[in-house]
């Protein structure tokens, strides 16, 4: 039975080694013509010729999508406008207001994204501690309840979008949950507050799990000694979880702080699936908003898109720069 | 019984005395494969229910099928119902059709007298079944399995080419000193920061200008030169000693032979992880195709999905079941191969 899948790992990497064998003798070539710093071009060439055409291209074309207008993809029929994107995105009577802005549906977008990140981050991060902090207890089973947790990581947003919605529609498994309870049955997704709870609970149980197995290694990393000194001196358990645990966890949990951010700003997939931005746009967010003024509604604006992609890529840029700084600060604290 | 509750209730050192937060834990980790595995199963288990039983409220918690039988003069089987008499005795009729809160009813034994029954004096008589059609009718009327080979096709695709160029990357930057190298390694750390959602735009307009859109390659092409592919698999190859290298320069292999033949076999476990990684990000990517993707043909499973499920006329049975469907290869991921992950979490920080 074994030597089936080692058959048929023969069958389909064949193809592979042949090809390898037979770009052989040109790159041989290759190396005696221009040395060992040419076939480093040779190995980087391909990863960055993607890499430029599809990352680092359309990164500087975006800005200049954002300076133009018009509804036409294609750069050749828009026109340049300068800023009068930007300036559009931007133009408020009252900036606490949303529905006072020219744009009113982008800081409608902005404003929830804002409330869903602080509630889902905070969230998030508390109820992956408590469950790392239970996983790393002397536990039966670890490994399998790790798993579990880890499960709805591994599912694909759309279907983590749909069993949602399955359960919170008008005959689903809350409402079954709630008449055997007494309680009122309710249609969830059509209510605006039910509706944006659902999308922070179902991307807090969607993703957890990754971050509590970050803050499991950490908690493992530990010195187990730390804790055998405080039992000697008879610390109480709760002063052991706030002056060891917590502080010895501290960078692991502002990774899992930065990392969640920078996800949390970016929410779609999941949302899209299981409220669709609705009711109203009470669940729309800043990534189904850029998607929908570039792509999706009748009336495009792909130079809209730009400038508010943009603008969102910023805050990214400044999250993703606190991760670096914290990852490399954790890395040099792990070295020390 | 007792035996079961006190393996339970014991726990390792103190004794075996309780503390309150054994009780949490205990609730916590109860609650929590309750609230992890339970919507999928509920998603499963009413996957193989009927259009009909699907409507119904309260749900059943198991797939159940209306019985039917054959009655003479009737060309269509006619469901079974239990009808309760007038002296508490119950009798076993066919229904024919409603009309209002009456039905109209048949003894299967005696096809030709009609009966007029009260709706509410009869109850459907069902059985646990397979409702086998939900799975079938999609893959096979339906476009699902153009979507699943789609779907198949891009991971396996995305998956080959990112091990490829990632390795590649992953040897130069690695193994080789030369001009730029810290340029290169900077660029690619910094492009971490330019996610998929901040150039839908430009992205669409060069896949666009490449003749990709529409195309499965349109998909395939933006997604594999992953930065954390490459960095993952250079933290892997930097502790190849260096050696190994040399000695095989020393028998006249080529640099190319260096790299298929010695780094590629030493990283297997690296690349292990990142094709783990790879198949489930390709497997469930949705925003990417969603824009390039705009012909049915060229649809993968995320896309389908989402297009019926967004239809005025919701087909639950149907999505369910292909739901489920979507869900099989990253359930086999989670069976067979979650360790790898966890650990490759655990160790780099990757997602």
């Amino acid at each position: 039975m074994a030597a089936l899948p080692a058959k048929l790992g023969v069958v389909v990497t064949a193809p592979l080694v042949l090809l390898a064998r037979a770009v052989d003798p040109p790159l041989r070539w290759w190396q005696r013509m221009a040395g060992q710093g040419g076939m480093a071009a040779v190995f980087l060439l391909p990863n960055l010729a993607i890499f430029g055409v599809f990352v680092l291209f359309p990164l500087a074309l975006n800005f200049v999508y954002s300076t133009t207008a018009g509804t036409d993809i294609l750069l050749q029929g828009r026109s340049f406008v300068g800023g009068a994107q930007y300036a559009r995105l931007l133009e408020c009577r009252d900036y606490l207001d949303p529905l006072t802005c020219r744009e009113d549906t982008f800081w409608t977008a902005a404003a929830n994204t804002l409330v869903f990140v602080v509630l889902q981050v905070t969230m998030m991060v508390v109820v992956s501690t408590i469950t790392a902090l239970i996983l790393n207890r002397e536990i039966r089973a670890r490994g399998f309840f790790r798993a579990v947790f880890f499960f709805p990581v591994l599912l694909s947003p759309v279907v983590v979008g749909l069993i949602w919605r399955w359960i919170l529609q008008r005959q689903g498994l809350l409402n079954l949950v709630m008449v055997s309870l007494g309680l009122e049955p309710e249609v969830w997704l059509n209510d605006r507050t039910y509706a944006f709870a659902a999308t922070i609970g179902v991307s807090v149980w969607a993703h957890m799990g990754f971050y509590t197995l970050i803050l499991l290694a950490g908690l493992q990393a530990i010195p187990k000694d730390l804790y055998e000194a405080a039992e000697m001196d008879g610390t109480r358990p709760a002063r052991v979880f706030w002056r060891i645990t917590l502080p010895l966890l501290g960078p692991n949990l502002a990774v899992v702080l930065v990392l969640a951010l920078i996800r949390g700003v970016q929410i779609f997939d999941e949302v899209y699936v299981l409220t669709g931005g609705g009711p109203g746009t009470s669940t729309l967010y800043l990534t189904q908003y850029i998607y929908e003024v570039g792509f999706a509604s009748v009336l495009r604006n792909p130079g809209l898109a730009a400038a508010a992609s943009i603008l969102m890529g910023l805050v990214l840029v400044v999250l993703t720069l606190c991760q670096l700084w914290l990852s490399r600060r954790g890395e040099a604290k792990g070295a020390k | 019984m007792r035996r079961v509750v006190s393996f339970l209730a014991r726990r390792r050192g103190h004794g075996g005395r309780w503390h309150w937060t054994d009780a949490v834990t205990w609730l916590w980790l109860v609650g929590g494969t309750v609230l992890m595995f339970g919507p999928a199963l509920w998603l499963v288990a009413s996957s193989f229910k009927g259009p009909a039983q699907l409507a119904e409220f309260p749900p059943t918690l198991l797939p159940y099928e209306q019985i039917v039988v054959q009655v003479e003069g009737h060309d269509a089987p006619l469901p079974l119902y239990e009808v309760a008499g007038p002296h508490g005795t119950t009798r076993q009729l066919a229904e024919i059709r409603r009309i209002g809160t009456n039905a109209q009813m048949v003894d299967p034994t005696d096809p030709d007298t009609r009966l007029n029954v009260d709706i509410a004096a009869r109850t459907p008589i069902r059985e646990i079944g397979l409702a086998l059609d939900n799975y079938v009718q999609p893959l096979v009327a339906n476009d699902f399995l153009r979507f699943l080979w789609n779907s198949v096709f891009v991971t396996v695709m995305a998956t080959l080419i990112t091990l490829l160029t990632n390795s590649m990357a992953a040897f130069a930057l690695s193994k080789y000193r030369f001009r730029g190298r810290d340029a290169v390694m900077l660029l690619i750390v910094a492009t971490l920061m330019v996610p998929l959602s901040v150039i839908l735009v430009p992205l669409y307009s060069v896949v666009n200008a490449t003749g990709l859109l529409d195309s499965l390659w349109g998909v395939i092409l933006p997604t594999v030169a992953t930065p954390t592919g490459v960095f993952l698999l250079r933290q892997y190859m930097l502790t190849i000693p260096d050696e190994l290298l040399e000695a095989a320069r020393m028998d006249h292999a080529s640099e190319w032979q260096i790299y298929w033949r010695i780094v590629l076999p030493l990283a297997a476990p690296a690349l292990a992880v990142l094709a783990i990684f790879s198949v489930v990000w390709r497997w469930n990517d949705f925003l990417w195709p969603l824009i390039v993707l705009s012909r049915r043909e060229t649809y993968t499973l995320q896309v389908g999905l989402n297009t019926y499920a967004g239809e005025l006329n919701v087909q639950w049975h149907y999505i369910l079941a292909m739901t489920v469907v979507t869900m099989i290869p990253v359930v086999l991921v989670f069976v067979f191969l979650q360790r790898f992950i966890t650990t490759g979490i655990a160790g780099a920080g990757i997602k």
